[in-house]
């Protein structure tokens, strides 16, 4: 058998250094599955900015927050492509969900996924958006009245009793989906964090740093799009909105950066067996993703960007261009973040005793191309979602304004 | 009406109940009269007496339809060679790696060994653990094998395994393994590594059992396994294990 996949291996073996068990040659999760916890990480920290507004009432960044809510949804629902395209038989995977294991972390996919999409994310955005569809399809043409009529499942109901039924639900789904988003996001860093194998990975942490990690890149997002997407409708970016959207970004980072800081030490300090070799990996392979991208770039200097800002009073026009290059570090640094936990994770050998090489490839089921695509896909869904369900128009016969609980 | 929907019911209650049990019967067929539930099993490895030529490896990969190329194992041969001033060099005696190696100067030499390797079997698997779809399970008697019908290729219990003992077949895209070369062990026979060892370095047999080589060997020597922090509890357990060996 002399097939492209053991080629790549034999090549792979060239460049080991030290021991690795015979087996481990072969990366088993690609940059596919450095993908999967990025999108998720977006998707739950989308949602928690979404449900500041709503659960404590912060009128600033209401005008993001459906935008939030589509974002969430967007990258959810792209979110098990990268696992499904990754696996060995993608046509057994229904067996998760009618034969799950209820001791495997992985198993609970099925139903973490399916309880954050249907309970928490579609019924939110169903009772956020309900009166302003009914209003909209009354005033509109072909095809759209059909296509707001049917996402708003016929209802006709308008007023003001409905109205106030469903800001109560969707305050209640916010308040149920706050822990959701934690479960989602905490379980993925769960997957990791509980392999007792995997030095690197084997953290109580783990869940923690992945969901503030998370909100970091989700909130970052949302800022990202906001700041995009508004000049593009030729509107005024409402500064307001934008520095509380920082500000909460500052605080997370903050928390990710102690949290990520107190892993670090708490390794250093123990330096348990396999200290030597993740020394080893940290300098010989992640040196780059790790210590200039993840840490420098994605964390301190961002960081001190937003510390600037808060000391400095600097005017609207930097402030936003130092927001604008700060969110952009900050997805960088978190991705970076995903590759170091997963790659990073398979780069060293359970007998602690060598390195391994992890190579990319270009096309391919697991390759460069299909990763960009699987990356720019939930910004197609999103346009999508937005052409459907604009985010900043209330309905014009809206005769109770918006207002946050 | 009533009667005949009951007759109905009665009909396809029978054939579905012969085809059930057709299929069991043909699954059953396979280990006639064994009884998983009266066996345990277990392996001992005798590092002092491997001398490290590689026949287990070649034995399984033949038994098994391992693929030949040097990075599917479902055992393998390490030899450890630990140097005065504490340098430790491992290698895996596979022959068909071209790998250069500079040969040890004997006087720097402090001790060297061969230890085969498997999977463990796990008492407590994490890779049972944390197959999303129990295509990973563990026997009655003690054998954790894979469904190679069910299994997603997911590729967590590779991860989960802290002996590497795991492996993606690149033609079947699922997760292969040791066995103990279940077809034989429920026929009587011995696993074909311990079968060929020339050595006998290799001990196989059911735990439980008083007199059997595997008794005997538990009972004469003081037994190690590997890792045995993380407690998943081996059934595959070393006499004379270097602490050097992970």
């Amino acid at each position: 058998m002399n097939d492209p996949v053991t080629e790549k291996l034999f090549e792979l073996l060239k460049q080991v250094t030290g021991y690795i068990y015979p087996n481990e040659i072969e990366v088993h999760w690609g940059i596919l599955i450095v993908v999967y916890p990025y999108l998720t990480g977006l998707v739950a920290g989308a949602f928690i900015l979404a449900s500041l507004v709503k659960v404590f009432s912060i009128k600033e960044v209401q005008p993001a927050y459906r935008l939030a809510l589509l974002t969430a949804l967007a990258f959810l629902l792209v979110a098990p492509l990268p696992l499904l395209l990754h696996l060995g038989h993608p046509e057994r995977s229904y067996e998760i969900f009618l034969n799950p294991n209820f001791s495997s972390a992985m198993a609970m996919f099925g139903f973490v996924y399916a309880w954050y999409l249907m309970v928490v994310l579609l019924l939110e955005i169903w009772f956020t958006y309900r009166r302003d569809l009914i209003l909209w399809s009354k005033e509109e043409k072909f095809p759209m009245k059909l296509i707001h009529r049917v996402i708003s499942l016929f209802s006709n109901d308008v007023s003001e009793k409905s109205y106030e039924f469903d800001r109560k639900v969707v305050k209640g789904i916010t308040i149920i989906g706050i822990p959701s988003a934690f479960l989602l996001h905490g379980y993925v860093g769960f997957i990791f964090g509980s392999i007792k194998a995997n030095p690197w990975w084997s953290s109580v942490l783990m869940p923690i740093v992945f969901l503030f990690s998370a909100i970091v890149s989700g909130i970052a997002l949302v800022i990202l799009l906001y700041m995009v997407i508004t000049p593009l409708r030729r509107e005024k970016i409402d500064m307001k909105c934008l520095d509380k959207m920082a500000s909460y970004l500052f605080y997370a980072v903050i928390v990710d950066f102690s949290l990520e800081s107190l892993d670090f030490i708490h390794r250093f300090y123990e330096s348990e067996e396999s200290i030597r070799i993740l020394s080893e990996l940290v300098v010989n392979k992640l040196f780059i993703s790790l210590g200039i991208i993840q840490v420098l770039l994605g964390m301190l200097l961002p960081l001190g960007i937003m510390v600037a800002i808060r000391l400095l009073r600097f005017d609207e026009e930097l402030r936003k261009l130092l927001y604008f290059v700060s969110v952009i570090l900050i997805q960088l640094g978190i991705f970076a973040t995903r590759w170091n936990v997963v790659i990073g994770g398979q780069m060293f050998s359970k007998s602690f005793r060598g390195l391994m090489a992890y190579r990319m490839d270009l096309t391919g089921m697991e390759g460069f191309l299909m990763t960009l695509v699987l990356l720019i896909l939930p910004f197609v869904l999103l346009a999508i979602l937005i052409k459907l369900l604009p985010p900043w128009e209330t309905a014009k016969k809206n005769v109770i304004e918006e207002k946050t609980p | 009406m009533e009667r005949r929907g009951f007759l109905k019911k009665c009909f396809s209650f029978i054939v579905s109940g012969s085809v059930v049990g057709g299929f069991l019967r043909r699954a059953s067929a396979r280990t006639e009269g064994y009884d998983p539930s009266k066996h345990y099993y277990g392996m001992g490895i005798q590092i002092e007496k491997c001398i490290g030529c590689g026949r287990c490896v070649e034995a399984c990969k033949e038994e098994n339809d391992v693929p030949k190329e040097p990075f599917f194992f479902r055992t393998w041969v390490e030899r450890y060679v630990i140097k005065k001033d504490s340098e430790v060099s491992v290698q895996n005696i596979d022959t068909r790696i071209e790998r250069t190696v500079e040969p040890a100067i004997e006087k720097d030499v402090l001790r060297s060994f061969f230890v085969p390797k498997l999977c463990n079997q796990c008492e407590n698997p994490p890779c049972v653990q944390v197959c999303p779809v129990g295509a990973t399970f563990k026997t009655k008697d003690g054998v954790i094998l894979v469904d190679e019908n069910r299994c997603i290729g997911c590729r967590y219990c590779i991860q989960a395994c802290p002996y590497g003992a795991r492996y993606l077949h690149p033609e079947k895209e699922t997760a292969d393994k040791c066995t103990f070369c279940y077809h034989r062990i429920t026929r009587g026979l011995l696993p074909a590594c311990v079968e060929v060892c020339p050595t006998q370095a290799r001990v196989f047999g059911d735990v439980r059992s008083s007199a059997s080589p595997l008794a005997r060997f538990r009972r004469m020597n003081k037994l190690h396994v590997l890792k045995p922090f993380l407690n998943t509890e081996p059934k595959v357990s070393y006499s004379g294990l270097d602490g050097e060996v992970r």
